[in-house]
This record gives structure tokens, C-alpha cells and sequence, in this order.
């Protein structure tokens, strides 16, 4: 079983973020860690300061778009980035927390903003080896 | 693209005839060398349009078209209330009523010369760009309803700008049909702090001159010459029209199957437009449609202050002001009649011909200038609408070079400081909060602007009057 990483994959216009996991809550973490890296180096994000989130979908596929899109919120309306994360699901519920700090641009140099998650090349799955994958295109 | 897909009617003018569940054609206007380069997801998304319910005429694709959300970025569809039709919010987009808008300044380029650098700094301090940057005024809950039935009307009422911008906006600066009501409560608060600020991605403000005429009379009823210098500001609706096309995409796609909409892309979302989450999107939209536009206002009255304080002669009136991503009721003649459609505008400028009553009249004569936006270092365009243009799509044109390459692709291209001082090289200079963001749109990752407004031109889209270049550029 591959280990848990996200990567992004290219969109004529925007940019897709994938995270894979074991499970689908650590692909789904890892998916939100691709978030933070079309802004930022996730790296330079600390985690000092925790949100609660949760959401709920009537698929699992809606139900990703919805967690990258609660993020989305989170971070345009608290002014912060996010770098680490704990999902938890039941059906299709989500519940999670985020840690991260509030953006400075001098040390973040954030590349650019995430208006919202698509549902464009989403796709919710089990790889064929046993791995959990989560992806979208962002539109920025 | 592959061409042998395509029925050619003309040397501009592609179409794909009905299969399938397409109920009209799809029809793409651009020369040979651009469809080569259109991603085949152009030509799927321009036929996945074409089965939506009560779509008019044909499903359209602009010269700059490229691979978007469910509808091409480039995307022009027409949808008839009388027949099932829809309004979608993937046909709309995210960045709802995005557009350009085009000042005068009464300046010549040797006037802007000796004070570039300082004008340059001026405006990069005094105009927000970039994430995480905010506007100067916080506007709360009344004032944030006044804000978005009002639009750029409100904007100068609270003093940005003069009643006189007014005529020079589409709609006459103020979307009717607006309702703030349908605005979510998140979609309010992501806007708060928004009011007068850039975003970031491809929006910019821009100091151009223009190097060329096209179309002498149309120029000149629309106030331009060789020489002069201009400002072009590119931005929408910010975070508000972004969290409204977020979730009435989400509310539309669930919605769908219980509409009898079966959906070919989900990204598609629409509902009928006579339901009641049609009309709840219409009040939302429009109200995203003022907030663009209000935004553009505040920004125009910050470009002014920095004029008038470095350069005391400068007068910057409004030359027009367009918006890409929106749905207007227009009446158009469909089979020789007078119909009332839905028209949407996916990444597409409204291109309305002379004669047209909702121009102005100082430009009724002339047509509507159509502003096209090119990327950092690239030449940007004025063109204008023509009696043909409201013939091949609804008096719709193009609206920008459009993306060649992803950004993943450009960011293994391009280094943003090098970027930034290869144009320095050229005389133009660029500020911006993020090199990255400068190396995602370096110039070489659009299509070749200039191919585009000749298609555009040639195609009978709209007719080519100006070209401008850059001299400075605020990144967002």
C-alpha cells in the first residue's frame, strides 16, 4: 500500500489537488494539504491555532468538494492558512479539525487565491492498490 | 483540437452538428491555428452545453476558448424560459462578472516617462492586491445590502467616483433584478473586508499606451489615439460572487434529478429558470453582478487619487466598463423574431452592435467597446460591436488571450524574479505581492493575444479599433 502524499495535477487554467491515504479520512487530509500548497509551502504554515469544522453531503464525492470548500471559507474569512488536519467521517458526515496560523504575507508569499472547489475531474476511489484517493480541480 | 470533428463553414467558423443529446449544434469561431491548440475538453464542453434544456441557436465558443468548469472559458449560451430553458451557475462561474474596465487619463506617454517608477510604487501602495490583502472601508450588514442592489451607483453615492462613470457600465452601473436576500450569510462575510481590493491570479491593474488604430472613427468617437495613455483594471466580484457560485453549484447539482436535468457534467448545475432556485440564483447573481461592480468603482476612485496627486493634470474618465462571467435577459431576434433569452457568458464579452438602445448614446453610433485583456508584457485590445456581431452570438466576443498552458506547466517554465526583470528590460514594470503568482502568468503561458482579436475581428465577432501596451502592471 502506497503512503500517504498529495501531489497536484495540472488544469488548463487552474490547478488539481489530490491527496492519497490508506483510509479515506487521511486521503481526504491529504487533499487538503494539496489546498494549502496551491497558496503556500505547507511547510512554512504552523500549526499553532486549531478550527473546528464539519459537513455533511448526500455523496462522498459532494461530500470532498464540501470539506476543500469549508477550508476555503475558513481561510478567506479568518485570514489564515492551514497545515495540518484531522478528519473524521461517518457516512457521509464529516467532521474535522485544522491547525494553522494567520497568513503573513512576508514569510507565506501566498502565490495565490483559492476561489472554490469544482467539481471538475473529482473523483472519490479506491486505487487498485489499496489506496484511498480524493481529487478536484480548484478554481483560483 | 482534432479538426476532422468539425464541419468548417468559413475560414473562422467551425461547427459540430447534433449527435447524440445534443439539441443544436456547437459552433466555434476561431482561425485553424488556434483550434489546433484548443484542448479536445473544449470541444467536449461545447457539445455537453448544447443538451442543456432550452438552449438557443447553437452552443458557442469564443476564439480564446479553453477547458473550464462544465461550460468553456470562452462559452456563450442563450436558453428560452418558454422552452424548459436553464440558467446555470457553472455556466456563470465562480468569478462572477469578472470584467475590464478601461479609464482615459489625458495623458501622453512622455508625461507618465519621467515619473513611471514613482507612479508605479504609488499605485502598488495604494491599491490592495494579492491574498489576504483588504480594502479600506468594512461594510456592514445594511450597508452590504445598499452595496449590492446598488452596484456602482452605491459606489458613488459614497463618493468613489462621479455620476458621470455611471453610463460608461454596462446596465448603466446598476443590475436590476438584484436580491440581496438570496445572498448567504458566509457569502456576506467573505466580503466584508473586500470592498476595493484586486484578488490575485490574473487580475491586474494596468498603466497602457495605445500603439495603434484600426478604425479611425470608432477610435475616435470612443476617445482614443496613438499615444495616449490609459488604465485598465481587471477584477470581480471577490469573495462574495465566489462563495454564491460555490453553493448554488452545490444546490444545483443536487437539485438536478428532481428538475428531470440530467446532468451530462456535474459541473453543468443549472435549474429552470421559471423554479424557484432559478429565480433564487437570478437575485444572488445579480446581486455578485453589483458587487463587481461597485468594486471596480472603488478601485477607479483609488487609481484617480494617485493620479491627481503625482500627475494634477491628468482627468480620467471612464472610457466603458465589460463583464466575462454573467447571465443577462436580452432581447434578440430568433428566426426573425424578438425573443426575450438568458444569454450566458462563460469568460465572454458582450459585443452589442450600433444602434443597440442599452448603449449609451455618445457610443450608440459606434457600438459597444469590447475590452480585451491580455497578460502581463502582452499587447491588451479595444475592439467594438458590430451590426454582424449580433448575428453570430448573441453580440458576444472574446474576452482575453486565454490560458496555453496550466500553471504546473508555467511554474516549471518560468521564475517570477526573472519575469519580472526581463519585462523591467522592456520598460514595463510589474509590482506584485507573489513571484510565484508572477511566474503562473507569465505571458508565455497564454495564447498569442493577437491571434485571438484577429479571429475575434475576422470571425465578424466584434471589429479590432486599439491596440494597447503595458507600461506598468499591478500583479494581484
Amino acid at each position: 500500500m502506497s503512503a500517504e502524499r498529495w501531489e497536484h495535477f495540472p488544469h488548463e487554467a487552474d490547478m488539481g489537488v489530490r491527496g492519497l491515504g490508506a483510509t479515506l479520512e487521511r486521503a481526504f487530509e491529504q487533499a487538503a494539504l494539496a489546498l494549502t500548497a496551491v497558496v503556500t509551502d505547507p511547510a512554512t504554515v504552523t500549526p499553532l491555532e486549531r478550527v473546528s469544522l464539519a459537513c455533511e453531503a448526500p455523496d462522498t464525492e459532494l461530500l470532498f468538494v464540501d470539506w476543500l470548500n469549508a477550508l476555503v471559507y475558513e481561510m478567506a474569512t479568518r485570514s489564515m492558512l492551514f497545515s495540518r488536519f484531522e478528519v473524521r467521517l461517518q457516512g457521509h458526515r464529516l467532521s474535522a479539525k485544522a491547525w494553522g496560523e494567520a497568513l503573513d504575507i512576508a514569510r507565506h508569499h501566498p502565490a495565490v487565491e483559492v476561489k472554490g472547489a469544482t467539481y471538475t475531474a473529482l473523483k472519490v476511489a479506491l486505487q487498485p492498490d489499496g489506496a484511498w484517493l480524493a481529487q478536484c480541480v480548484v478554481d483560483v | 483540437m482534432d479538426l476532422a470533428k468539425l464541419e468548417r463553414r468559413s475560414e473562422f467558423e467551425w461547427r459540430v452538428m447534433p449527435f447524440g443529446r445534443m439539441r443544436v449544434p456547437g459552433v466555434i469561431f476561431a482561425s485553424e491555428a488556434l483550434l489546433r491548440q484548443m484542448d479536445d475538453k473544449v470541444y467536449e464542453q461545447v457539445t455537453n452545453v448544447a443538451m442543456l434544456p432550452g438552449i438557443v441557436a447553437a452552443s458557442y465558443a469564443m476564439p480564446d476558448a479553453h477547458w473550464g468548469y462544465g461550460f468553456p472559458i470562452g462559452g456563450v449560451a442563450a436558453f428560452d424560459p418558454d422552452q424548459g430553458g436553464v440558467v446555470s451557475a457553472g455556466g456563470v462561474g465562480f468569478d462572477i462578472s469578472c470584467g475590464v474596465r478601461t479609464l482615459h487619463t489625458g495623458l501622453r506617454h512622455d508625461d507618465i516617462e519621467p515619473l513611471k517608477k514613482q507612479l508605479t510604487d504609488t499605485l502598488y501602495h495604494a491599491i490592495p492586491a494579492g491574498l489576504g490583502s483588504t480594502g479600506a472601508i468594512r461594510l456592514e450588514a445594511a450597508q452590504m445590502d445598499a452595496m449590492l442592489r446598488g452596484g456602482a451607483h452605491w459606489a458613488v453615492d459614497q463618493g468613489f467616483g462621479e455620476a458621470t462613470d455611471l453610463e460608461r457600465i454596462e446596465e448603466g452601473g446598476c443590475m436590476r433584478g438584484a436580491d440581496p436576500s438570496q445572498v448567504s450569510e458566509q457569502a456576506k462575510k467573505r466580503q466584508r473586508d473586500e470592498m476595493g481590493t484586486l484578488g490575485s491570479g490574473n487580475h491586474y491593474l494596468e498603466v497602457q499606451q495605445v500603439t495603434d488604430i484600426y478604425a479611425a472613427d470608432i477610435a475616435a468617437a470612443f476617445g482614443v489615439k496613438p499615444g495616449d495613455v490609459v488604465v485598465s483594471i481587471h477584477c470581480g466580484s471577490r469573495g462574495l460572487g465566489h462563495q454564491i457560485g460555490t453553493e448554488f453549484l452545490r444546490r444545483m447539482v443536487i437539485s438536478a434529478p428532481g428538475y428531470g436535468i440530467d446532468l451530462p457534467d456535474r459541473e453543468l448545475a443549472c435549474a429552470p429558470i421559471r423554479s424557484p432556485l432559478g429565480q433564487d440564483y437570478l437575485g444572488a447573481m445579480r446581486s455578485a453582478i453589483n458587487c463587481a461592480l461597485a468594486n471596480r468603482q472603488i478601485l477607479t476612485h483609488l487609481t484617480r487619487k494617485v493620479f491627481s496627486q503625482l500627475l494634477p493634470q491628468s482627468r480620467l474618465p471612464l472610457l466603458y466598463d465589460v463583464s466575462h462571467n454573467t447571465c443577462k435577459v436580452e432581447t434578440h431576434s430568433v428566426g426573425g423574431r424578438p425573443k426575450e433569452l438568458f444569454v450566458h457568458r462563460k469568460g465572454a464579452t458582450r459585443a452589442f452592435g450600433p444602434g443597440h438602445p442599452d448603449l449609451p448614446e455618445a457610443l450608440r453610433e459606434v457600438g459597444q467597446p469590447v475590452l480585451i485583456g491580455g497578460s502581463m508584457g502582452t499587447a491588451s485590445y479595444i475592439l467594438a460591436g458590430t451590426r454582424a456581431s449580433m448575428q453570430r452570438a448573441f453580440g458576444s466576443a472574446c474576452h482575453g488571450s486565454g490560458r496555453a498552458m496550466s500553471r504546473h506547466q508555467a511554474l516549471r517554465n518560468w521564475n517570477g524574479r526573472h519575469v519580472v526583470d526581463e519585462l523591467a528590460g522592456r520598460g514595463i514594470l510589474i509590482r506584485s505581492p507573489s513571484s510565484r503568482g508572477v511566474a503562473e502568468e507569465a505571458p508565455g503561458a497564454y495564447k498569442d493575444v493577437n491571434a485571438v482579436v484577429d479571429s475575434a475581428d475576422h470571425a465578424g465577432l466584434a471589429c479590432k479599433v486599439a491596440r494597447l501596451e503595458p507600461i506598468i502592471c499591478i500583479k494581484g
